[in-house]
């Protein structure tokens, strides 16, 4: 039988469990922080001393643990890559700005149980040298930010923040900077450009790699909220410890947001690769299965962005036998297991870890249209693919949903995302924006079509040749004709 | 920030340092330095795959890119393919069985503008591929475009224009309703955006916000509904606006005082300096049928990079007003006929000057005379005994390119020994003379003495006053030889900046009527009065100033080039 492992969920929901930190302290709260500031310098075998904090970050990279924000990138390779002689202050960054569609793990942290993650910001702040760090917080989660602040002025009375933290003589600070209100805010350059004040432009990379040019100029760290919680279990564990968690190379546990057509959205740590898709939608413990009567017809497997996958889909993956021997498989989209690397050899991505399943009644032209029409009002502007691509799709999609479509649209949707991901871009969000509208439009290409000609046919019946752009003109549009003067 | 002019980044004849490295550019080697200057720091970084290419004679085609700005990477339009050294576990390069090393290449492609090359890259400008990329980057460009290049200023040196027909599709596939935005947008007092045409690359944001130093135009509202705008409430004014004209790729950003007025192709360019400042930024004029429409920039590193302020870009409309000076006019007594033009007239003129004894001739003459012109003056003044002086003209400065010193030869005026030190200390001396009636006889070249402390009543008492100027005033009113003279744009010459370049300019228009360069009839003066020498043109006689002068020892006409050259000792 699958089931969840809460570990960072393991207080939250709890009857009686608050995000005071008295009640923290109650359950133990931040004694891994004590434990962590304590360890004293270790000589190796050659001779060479490893400091506390070379300590941490070494079981950091030893747990294998990978980003929970969206890449999947090992933790642990990221602060190897932190530029450690520039003689400039490090910044540590938590992103908190939880806005990818479908995605609502990091609020049940921050809301509810907001010291296990300063815990693990403080853990990875004194691992990484780092005296001053940040929350971007999601500009909506106002409530959040009102918890995180009182949290944070709670562990400043009490000593786990501050000057000389727990008399160990490492200084912190963590401020709360609640965000600018965009999707975009939550790409890591993106993030640091709105923290220094300025619009949410992500940087181009190279130059501004954040572990060396960061906020200020300065290398800086950013890593999602879960993952900095992560740390804190890592530590306490122990780093070998912790990787035995979940399956090889896919260490850990993770937070998985289900929604959509199942009896029981909701929110589950998993160990990851431990349980498979087909699990989080029908098992009780999870989703619990489809709605009465319905069938499955596709699931976006990690946040909006990911490549949706068709129901009764099979991919031939590498896999490990018991015996250790590797061997190709062929594995039903229901078995695959929630893990990074099987989702991304299966031609998706476990992103956020958001599962969005639709089901027969989804009219699927309108669930790509809705997509298209997110990520076309978040591109930031900045470079033209993204930009015109991204808006170009969404009117061709809302004329498809409004009557007016072509048979040859589904070609036409194709060609205008192909033009936009793959290094195009500045950002990642050009695959954002592309991969839904590749993949829906490849794999429900007859729908597509269907659509396009039904509409065609009931123009010629009526005598127009041509479809008429449709849609109500975007409130920015309208704005700007307001104020051209007139000739 | 730190312009050339302030700070002289080396300029491109320099070697390159001898830290270099090799890349390949569609297969051709080149040695490129392993960092360049940063635009506006001036501090070294990593040289760019673009900045190879353009090394390799490699055109990359570009919009937000510019080689005075800071880098934006966001229009995408430079994409190239690439590969690097592939590395064996030893950390060295794998060969191939060629014995050259093998090549992985990456897969995904990089913009050339940001990415720093590394030692034997290989840069793939024309594949498939990259051919592919650009033509997608223009069509996403031109689906929100209004296409109104028939009444767009721009057209004819539009970018868009340009590297569609080179790079572009016939076709576009785009059937969906545009994206309107404002158009005829009021930005400043010199400045139109059309929004539409924009097409979001912040050159004109970068310019002005990291060259200019003012933060005053930015980016509005998400992703294609992106809009250029001024800071609300406070019009886009500074002295550097028009240079954002120049640079912006399209024809968002409009002139004003160009705007309709011609189409860019029908304009003849000159390469001439600007006269409104010591500093002699490097102009291109653009005429036609010998009307002038417009300054525009013309780089050179040693002097202005490629700017230039709007108060010198807007002041050339005195060249055509309609009250020039035109007619050579000599003393008339009544009843009689008009000296019959520029020879009998010179022929007086020199007669009175031989005759007049030693001491009793004084010049003043304008520091916005040309070299030429001041040192043929100079020599009349050494055979005449001639006290003389120019007239200082001061305003206000900027930490760009603005000098105070609104005179573009002072240095000319100063090093040919015309002007007193300090200029204009001599003018006291010259209106006592007259008042004393030691001199009777005065020459002025392009100065309005009345307001000198040389007033009418003194101008009364000289027997003699020789003017050349080209607009009338209360001198030129009371001269008793009047001989109209040209603007810059009408004739050929060099000035010396504040700095020492010694830079020369074209002529553009033809003077009109008996209007004559001033150079020409200086150098017959000269001749007459002194006696010849040798020179039959302005190429000679500038040869022979930087002979005679030991200030422009060692230039020559020919080796000035378009570019000026710099005095051995600062003036
Ligand atoms: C368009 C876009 C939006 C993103 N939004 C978020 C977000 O809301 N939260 C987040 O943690 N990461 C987000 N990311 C990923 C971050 O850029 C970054 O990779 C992540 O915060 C790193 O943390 P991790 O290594 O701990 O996963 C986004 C990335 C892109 C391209
Ligand atoms: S890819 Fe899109 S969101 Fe990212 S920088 Fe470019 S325009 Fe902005
Ligand atoms: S107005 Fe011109 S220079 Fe400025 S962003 Fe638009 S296209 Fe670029
Ligand atoms: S700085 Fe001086 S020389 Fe340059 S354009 Fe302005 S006035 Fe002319
Ligand atoms: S020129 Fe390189 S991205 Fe614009």
């Amino acid at each position: 039988m699958p089931q969840e492992y809460r570990q960072i969920l393991q207080h939250i929901d709890q009857p009686g469990y608050t995000p005071a930190l008295e009640c923290y302290l109650r359950h133990g709260g931040y004694a891994v922080l004590r434990q962590a500031l304590a360890l004293p310098p270790r000589t190796l075998p050659g001779g060479q001393v490893l400091s506390g904090p070379e300590q941490l970050r070494q079981e950091v990279m030893v747990s294998g643990l990978r980003g929970r924000g969206g890449a999947g990138f090992s933790c642990g390779l990221k602060w190897s890559f932190v530029d450690r002689k520039s003689g400039k202050p490090i910044y540590l960054i938590c992103n908190a700005d939880e806005s990818e569609p479908g995605t609502f793990k990091d609020k049940q942290i921050i809301y509810k149980d907001p010291h296990q993650m300063l815990e693990g910001m403080i853990i990875a702040s004194y691992a990484n040298d780092v005296h001053l760090a940040f929350i971007y917080i999601r500009g909506e989660f106002v409530e959040g930010a009102r918890i995180l602040n009182r949290a944070l002025q709670e562990a400043r009375a009490k000593g786990f923040l501050g000057r000389n933290i727990l008399g160990s003589g490492y200084d912190l600070e963590i401020h709360v900077h609640r965000g600018a209100g965009a999707y975009i805010c939550g790409e890591e350059t993106g993030l640091i450009e709105s923290l220094e004040g300025k619009r949410a432009y992500p940087r181009i990379k190279p130059p501004y790699f954040p572990a060396v040019l960061g906020l200020y100029q300065c290398p800086t760290i950013v890593n999602n909220v879960e993952t900095l919680c992560a740390v804190k279990h890592i530590v306490a564990r122990g780093g070998a410890e912790y990787a035995r968690l979940g399956t090889p190379n896919n260490t850990g546990t993770r937070i998985v947001s289900i929604s959509g057509h199942v009896r029981r959205p909701g929110y589950y740590e998993i160990e990851v690769g431990k349980v498979t898709l087909g699990e989080l939608i029908h098992d009780p413990a999870f989703g619990g299965g489809l709605r009465e009567g319905r069938q499955l017809k596709a699931i976006i497997p990690g946040g909006s962005s990911a490549k949706v996958f068709k129901a009764g889909e099979t991919f031939k993956l590498k896999r490990r036998g018991p015996d250790g021997k590797e061997s190709v498989q062929e594995v039903a989209l229901l078995d695959l297991p929630y893990d990074f690397d099987s989702l991304i050899a299966a031609g998706s991505m476990s992103g956020s870890g958001a599962i969005i399943v639709l089901d027969d009644s989804t009219d699927i032209v309108a669930a790509l249209a809705n997509i298209a029409d997110f990520y076309a009002h978040e591109s930031c502007g900045q470079c033209t693919p993204c930009r015109e691509g991204s808006l170009w799709m969404a009117k061709a999609l809302r004329r498809l949903t409004h009557g007016e479509g072509r048979p040859e649209d589904a070609d036409y949707l194709a060609h205008i995302a192909d033009n936009i991901p793959g290094g195009r871009t500045i950002c990642a969000f050009g695959e954002a924006c592309a991969w839904p509208v590749q993949s829906f439009v490849a794999k429900f290409r007859d729908e597509f079509i269907a659509r396009g000609a039904a509409d065609a046919k009931r123009r010629a019946a009526s005598g127009r040749e041509t479809a008429a752009p449709s849609g109500p003109p975007h409130p920015a549009t309208a704005a700007a004709l307001a104020q051209t003067p007139a000739e | 920030m730190t312009m050339s002019t302030a700070n002289p980044t080396p300029s491109p004849s320099t070697p390159p340092p001898a830290d270099t490295l090799q890349v390949r550019v569609n297969g051709k080697a080149v040695e490129v330095p392993r960092t360049m200057p940063d635009p506006v720091s001036g501090k070294p970084v990593p040289t760019t795959m673009i900045q190879a290419c353009f090394t390799a004679g490699v055109m990359v085609p570009h919009y937000c890119y510019h080689p005075k700005l800071p880098v934006a990477g966001n229009c995408r339009m430079c994409l190239v393919e690439f590969g690097t050294p592939a590395l064996g576990p030893d950390r060295k390069p794998i060969l191939n069985p060629d014995g050259a090393p093998r090549i992985t290449k990456s897969p995904r492609p990089a913009i050339a503008c940001a990415t720093p090359v590394s030692p034997g890259m290989e840069i793939y400008t024309d594949t498939p591929a990259v051919k592919q990329m650009r033509e997608s980057v223009l069509e996403f460009l031109l689906i929100n475009h209004p296409l109104d290049c028939p009444i767009c200023d721009k057209a004819g040196e539009c970018k868009l224009q340009e590297y569609s027909e080179d790079h572009g599709e016939a076709q576009s596939r785009f059937v969906e309703p545009k994206v309107h935005k404002p158009k005829r947008v009021d930005l400043g007092p010199r400045i139109v955006l059309d929004d539409e045409r924009c097409i979001l690359c912040t050159r004109c944001i970068r310019f002005t916000r990291d060259i200019v130093g003012d933060d005053a135009l930015g980016l509005v509202n998400r992703g294609s509904y992106s809009t250029l705008t001024a800071y609300p409430g406070r019009p886009f004014d500074n002295n550097y606006t028009l240079n954002t004209v120049d640079i912006c790729p399209v024809g968002a950003l409009t002139s004003k005082d160009f705007r309709f007025q011609m189409r860019v192709w029908f304009l003849k360019e000159t390469p001439s300096l600007c006269t409104s400042c010591a500093t002699g930024c490097n102009i291109v004029i653009g005429s036609r049928e010998d009307r002038i429409y417009r300054y525009e920039p013309r780089e050179n590193e040693a002097v202005n990079a490629c700017w230039m302020c709007d108060y010198g870009r807007l002041n050339y409309a005195w060249i055509g007003r309609a009250d020039r000076l035109t007619e050579i006019r000599g003393p008339q007594a009544a009843g009689q006929a008009p000296a019959p033009g520029w020879t009998p007239i010179l022929r007086e003129i020199s007669g009175k000057l031989r005759q007049a004894a030693a001491g009793s001739v004084a010049i003043i003459a304008s520091a916005r005379q040309t070299n030429e012109e001041l040192y043929l003056l100079a020599k009349l003044a050494k055979k005449l005994g001639a006290l003389t002086d120019s007239v200082p003209r001061m305003g206000e400065g900027d930490r760009l390119l603005l000098n105070a010193d609104r005179n573009p030869n002072s240095a000319g005026a100063r090093l040919t020994g015309i002007a007193a030190t300090p200029m204009g200390a001599n003018l006291p001396k010259i209106a006592e003379g007259i008042r004393a009636g030691t001199i009777k006889t005065l020459l002025v070249v392009g100065e309005e003495v009345t307001r000198l402390g040389l007033g009418a009543d003194l101008l009364a008492r000289l027997e003699t006053l020789i003017v050349s100027d080209i607009l009338p005033n209360e001198t030129t009113r009371r001269a008793h030889y009047l001989l109209p003279g040209c603007a810059h744009a009408e004739k050929r010459g060099t000035f010396t900046n504040a700095r020492g370049r010694v830079q020369k300019f074209m002529k553009a228009v033809e003077p009109r009527g008996d209007a004559r360069p001033e150079w020409e009839f200086l150098h017959e003066l000269a001749l007459q009065v002194a006696g010849p020498d040798g020179c039959q043109s302005l190429e000679g006689l500038f040869n022979q100033m930087a002979r005679d002068l030991p200030a422009f020892a060692g230039l020559t006409w020919a080796g000035l080039g378009n570019q000026g050259a710099t005095l051995r000792s600062e003036p």
